[in-house]
């Protein structure tokens, strides 16, 4: 069955006005960048809620909503794990208890929260290993969309690269991490506003939330699990068996709950970044929290018709199917865009489909202005040419190394982009071995922030050996049926995972201990380096407390951080 | 600075116009909306963005000054 289609002007025309205003916002911003802290830092002017929906809209990537609306097709409701538990409590900590180190320091960026804390090498590590993560990262987001724009809408791979490139590359050279911001959150709305009839109308054609378990029962029970495992999310963990993850609670908890969600929210500068541009300390601390909020919701947009697909997969009469890939199975990630084909007519379509193209774009600027910031500050500054005596000069020194580091950064994604095309194997190794970073990390900076005992040389070393740990378990270890040395076992075997998602957790897991307990014996054995006036603001204990006295009650993070716990608490039950 | 309530008020209601006007043009289109369940969802959908991009125009600070000052 063909599963191309083609849009007609009417979406075209949607389509164009939206790159318009995208292409506008940056524009018009253009006047506000005299210095490299308004391009780098956005000025640290942000409102809450702008910073706030920018800090989702940024991990909303097209690989992201891609993926996940696959990942319901495939796990069901508990893809969700990836969005409540796997994510608000580290949302929660990170508000509450990292934001004001992150803010309050003199830091610009995580690895300068390194420098300050610890010392310079850490910080390079911690630097280099970042600035190539996000150019690829970007670059292989690219090439997702390049090659699904190709294959479904019929679009010339080259041509939707190199323009949509170009398109986040203008706006983010016009007005920085301010464009990159407000367009994030323009992008947010489109993404909801786009994709909500096709999540309406799916539902509807399968019956709604009852019809839809209905369906599923028999056809969950085909694949040899109980009837409702795809409409419930931990009552078939207590075995790894009984759920088509194939981990149990203790590994969605500790590996997913723990290590990979506070190893990505409260360490990654891409998602931290947005914050760190608040206006004040306050707003600053309720970024995360005002995130959280629409991010418990999003499950519901993307995840839920994922599963529908699963009944409509199964139904003749509807005529759905998925693309197939050369090995003859179906391409899960392009469910979403099946979807919008199979119940969006021309006009909303336009707008489905600019809303994939959003979701593209503010991923690919989260990673760019990151890039940028980690790169002019954390290297060049610090290797290339430091900070000289004449403040203005060096300002506006660094907006003019910003604007050229943004076109090198581009540049390199999408020759990333052309590699991965060429090589994906090697590009999927590496972004598995770029997910590895963030879990030691946490180890060294939640150490950094709450002991004020741990010494430079240590977090060195515990970050190091953590990523080595990280690529040796990797390298040592496989999922069951793996074909190619990606998934791991490059080695040598010495331990088979039942599914890929249980060696991720492990992975991570064995990172992260490693890096905490290298750092604390360490410190330990080795003397201090620091004396506890050169903490202050950069460690709990030698920080003094804030005071929120002056902020109305409901406007306090400590209040906001409640109500976001209490609506967690509420969906787990409500979806158990 | 811009408020960014600004241009994203602008955007939706220009594009929700422009589906709202393509919806009515398309009323009684039974082949255009069998797909869609036999809904005349480019209507609803453009309504519904038009109605939010006229919100957030009126949210924005430069529209409510204006507002102020008559």
């Amino acid at each position: 069955m063909d599963t191309t289609f083609a849009l007609r002007g009417i979406d075209y025309l949607i389509m164009a006005v939206y790159f318009l205003f995208v292409l506008g916002v940056g524009w018009a911003l253009k006047k506000y960048m005299k210095n490299a802290t308004a391009f780098l830092e956005a000025g640290r002017a942000m409102p809450a809620w702008v910073a706030g929906l920018a800090f989702i809209s940024t991990n909303l990537g097209a690989l992201e909503v891609m993926g996940m609306t696959g990942s319901g097709l495939k796990y069901g409701m508990l893809t969700t794990h990836f969005y409540w538990i796997g994510a608000i409590p580290a949302m929660i900590f990170l508000a509450l208890f990292m934001m004001r180190f992150y803010y309050g320091s003199k830091a610009r960026s995580v690895p300068e929260y390194l420098k300050l804390r610890y010392n310079e090498k850490t910080r390079a590590l911690n630097a280099f290993l970042f600035a190539l993560m996000t150019v690829l990262a970007s670059g292989i987001s690219m090439y997702a969309l390049a090659i699904l724009l190709e294959n479904v809408l019929g679009w010339n791979f080259n041509v939707s690269l190199l323009a949509s490139a170009a398109i986040v590359l203008a706006y983010t050279y016009l007005g920085g991490l301010s464009s990159a911001i407000y367009n994030e959150v323009l992008q947010f709305f489109i993404i909801i506003i786009g994709l909500l009839p096709m999540t309406i109308l799916v539902m509807s054609d399968v019956g709604g939330w009852g019809g839809m378990q209905e369906s599923l029962a028999p056809i969950v029970e085909g694949k040899g699990f109980a009837a409702d495992t795809w409409t419930t999310t931990w009552k078939y963990t207590s075995s790894s068996a009984t759920n088509p993850l194939g981990v149990e609670w203790f590994g969605i908890l500790a590996g997913l709950g723990f290590v990979l969600s506070f190893g990505y929210w409260c360490t990654n500068f891409l998602i931290v970044q947005r914050a760190m541009a608040a206006e004040s300390m306050t707003a600053a601390r309720k970024v995360p929290l005002i995130g959280a909020i629409p991010k418990m919701f999003i499950p519901f947009l993307i995840i839920v018709p994922g599963i529908a697909a699963l009944v409509l997969l199964n139904d003749p009469s509807k005529n759905f199917v998925l693309p197939l890939n050369a090995a003859g199975e179906p391409i899960y990630d392009y469910t979403i865009i099946m979807l919008l084909k199979q119940y969006l007519p021309a006009g909303v379509l336009g707008l489905g489909v600019t809303a994939l193209l959003a979701s593209f774009m503010s991923g690919m600027a989260g990673n760019v202005s990151a890039f940028n910031t980690v790169w002019t500050y954390d290297i060049y500054q610090s290797y290339i040419r430091p900070a000289t005596d004449d403040h203005e000069a060096d300002e506006k020194h660094y907006l003019k190394v910003g604007r050229i580091t943004t076109i090198v950064g581009v540049l390199v994604s999408i020759a990333a982009a052309y590699i991965a095309s060429k090589f994906g194997n090697i590009m999927d190794f590496l972004q598995t071995v770029f997910s590895m970073i963030n879990a030691p990390l946490f180890a060294v900076i939640f150490l950094g922030m709450f002991w004020k005992r741990s010494t430079g040389n240590a977090a060195f070393i515990g970050l190091l050996m953590g990523f080595l740990v990280a690529l040796a378990h990797h390298g040592l270890t496989q999922p069951e049926g793996a074909t190619t040395l990606v998934k791991g076992g490059w080695i040598g075997v010495i331990h088979t995972y039942p599914v890929e998602m249980a060696q991720n957790f492990w992975t991570a897991i064995f990172a992260f201990s490693t890096a905490a307990l290298l750092t604390v014996v360490i410190s330990l054995l080795s003397r201090r380096d620091k004396t506890d006036s050169d903490l202050n603001g950069l460690v709990y204990s030698m920080t003094p407390k804030l005071d929120d006295s002056g902020v109305l009650w409901y406007q306090r993070p400590w209040f906001l951080a409640l109500i976001v716990g209490i609506i967690m608490v509420v969906l787990s039950i409500l979806f158990w | 600075m811009l408020d960014i309530r600004l241009p994203i008020g602008l955007m939706f209601s220009v594009v929700g116009l422009i589906i709202t006007i393509y919806g009515l043009a398309t009323i009684g289109d039974v082949e255009l909306y069998e797909r869609s369940l036999n809904v005349n969802v480019n209507l609803i959908s453009g309504l519904g963005t038009l109605a939010f991009g006229l919100i957030m125009l009126l949210l924005s600070e430069p529209v409510r000054k204006k507002l102020r000052k008559k």
